[in-house]
């Protein structure tokens, strides 16, 4: 049996063209912002800031004759809330088969928030040796820092209710490209929790 | 995903817990081949390992683990400790559980002695050798050594030579191979291959040859010649005669065989040095990811245990409820499988 209104409405608040025109300004940016891409490297921060990284390798191959060499880092161990296995699976590895030292190195995440997983990301980054500097690229900004950490290259500003969550979907994991606000689990009526299954891929 | 609060064997642990532990040993491999092999993850968090064996590669392997985990390590070995003064191993346990370690690995002669710890501290305990009993991290690091080699271990053929009598590393593996789908033969002479190994789903043969047939993987035991003394065969030189693993006798094997050995080798005995150090020989990979596997071992007991809000609100909605209920939730293996297996 099914509840109709018992599913909580989500916003879309970008589409797969609005995702595909933000992650071309950002190329832009960056490309304008370092002088061309020497030097440059591209790291994203799984899981989907991997993706959205590759995307900007492309993006930024498209304008440049030269590919900025990528990576991709899984920040787990470098959490400040290593818990429970429940939904932090398995590690997924580290590969980022080029050196950093000297590097200005081009971090991705899907969404910023309280600015923790940055925080982790750049520590561990730093364990890989001595970037010239690290620039930040998200698709989504939402607001809610708890670090003084800011983004240099946003997709989307997205002011945002704390209690609500932020959920990127993208091709290669969830087979559509697409950000929606997710209302808090509170606003939805009694009795109406979603089934764990029925639980978004990752919400930010 | 492996909600188990202590690691003390392999017995009745499934596969998709086998599998877990496995992908994440994968990703601690990259730690160790990093200019800086340390990662901030148990930082703060202290591991005791306690030996009441000797064993070099085992702690040491323990001891670099938790280090590039960010854990501090304290080494208590027998002679050394208030075991040799005549307290008893649940003393010594509950003394050690008031200084607040995070996790005790312990080796002990007995089988049972960590599900006996387990019952008494409150700290996570990984079995790194609990008499002839199991060796659950050995068995995980073969599993992952094989693996990686094979690409998958259901449907090889893993053959057991040896001393399996005595052999906890053989018990470890056989409940771990069965688990992943494998077939394990336990090849030996019949006074160090008892009958009753069968009932655990080993196919038992007494002749190396025929044993080593179309193997995927031959697993050689050290011959623990502290343990021998002329009960069990004649001489080392017969043992060595008919059951030291030769060039010949891989050739039975499948071509692409691979041939791991837990160590230390008796080069001679069970096994030649041309087979040893020929490129069948995958023992060193063995040892490689022993670090990763002990990683992953303290990372999923250890690591998860301490329960602050997650940033990105992921977790945020379970977080109340998990940390205490795996506490109560987890129970320890039954002592007398501990028992049974001796």
């Amino acid at each position: 049996m099914r509840v109709l209104q018992s599913d909580p409405p989500s916003r879309v608040v970008l589409d797969a063209a609005g995702v595909g025109r933000a992650l071309a300004r950002i190329a832009h940016e960056v490309v304008e912002r370092n002088k061309g891409i020497v030097d440059l490297g591209i790291i994203g921060i799984r899981s989907r800031g991997d993706h959205l990284a590759l995307r900007l390798q492309g993006e930024i191959r498209k304008l440049e004759v030269e590919e900025v060499p990528f990576g991709a880092m899984d920040i787990t161990l470098y959490r400040d809330d290593i818990t429970r296995g429940a939904d932090h699976a398995v590690i997924k590895s580290t590969e980022i088969p080029w050196v950093v030292d000297g590097k200005t190195i081009l971090l991705v995440d899907d969404v910023l928030f309280t600015g923790r997983t940055i925080r982790a990301a750049l520590d561990a980054l730093m364990d890989f040796g001595r970037p010239r500097a690290i620039q930040l690229a998200v698709l989504v900004d939402r607001g809610h820092r708890e670090l003084p950490i800011r983004a240099d290259y946003v997709g989307k500003n997205l002011p945002t209710q704390h209690s609500e969550k932020v959920q990127v979907r993208l091709r290669e994991t969830d087979g559509i490209d697409e950000v929606a606000i997710l209302p808090p689990p509170s606003a939805a009526p009694a009795g109406a929790a979603l089934p764990p299954a029925a639980r978004p891929a990752r919400r930010a | 995903m492996f909600e188990r609060r202590h690691l003390l064997g392999l017995e009745g642990v499934s596969a998709e817990e086998i599998t877990f532990l496995l992908d994440s040993a994968e990703s601690f491999k990259e730690v160790s081949e990093r200019e800086i092999k340390k990662v901030p993850t148990l930082r703060g968090r202290t591991v005791v390992n306690l030996f009441y064996e000797s064993s070099t590669r085992t702690r040491t392997s323990f001891e670099i683990a938790a280090k590039r985990l960010s854990a501090d390590t304290i080494n208590l070995s027998a002679s050394a400790s208030s075991a040799s003064k005549g307290e008893t191993l649940t003393d010594t346990a509950r003394n050690l559980a008031a200084m607040r370690p995070d996790a005790i690995v312990v080796r002990h002669p007995s089988a049972g002695a960590p599900h006996l710890l387990a019952r008494h501290v409150d700290c996570p305990i990984i079995n790194a050798g609990d008499g002839a009993h199991e060796h659950p991290t050995q068995a995980l690091l073969d599993l992952l050594t094989i693996r990686s080699h094979k690409g998958q271990i259901a449907g090889l053929t893993v053959a057991i030579v040896g001393d399996l009598l005595h052999s906890r590393v053989a018990r470890s593996n056989l409940f771990g191979l069965r688990t992943m789908g494998a077939r394990v033969r336990f090849v030996g002479p019949p006074t160090l291959v008892p009958p009753q190994f069968a009932d655990l789903g080993a196919e038992l043969v007494n002749d190396l040859h025929e044993g080593l047939r179309d193997a995927d993987v031959i697993m050689m035991l050290r011959i623990q010649r502290e343990r021998m003394n002329g009960r069990y065969f004649s001489s080392l030189d017969e043992y060595s005669r008919l059951y030291c693993l030769s060039v010949d006798a891989v050739a039975k094997a499948r071509r692409d065989v691979i041939i791991l050995h837990p160590g230390p080798m008796n080069r001679g005995v069970e096994i030649s040095s041309t087979v040893a150090d020929g490129p069948y020989s995958v023992i060193m990979d063995q040892v490689t990811n022993g670090v990763a596997v002990r990683m992953a071992a303290l990372y999923v007991l250890v690591g998860r245990r301490r329960g602050i809000e997650a940033d990105d609100g992921e977790h945020s909605t379970r977080d109340a409820g998990t940390a205490g209920g795996r506490t109560a939730g987890a129970a320890a293996l039954p002592l007398r499988r501990a028992a049974a297996a001796e």
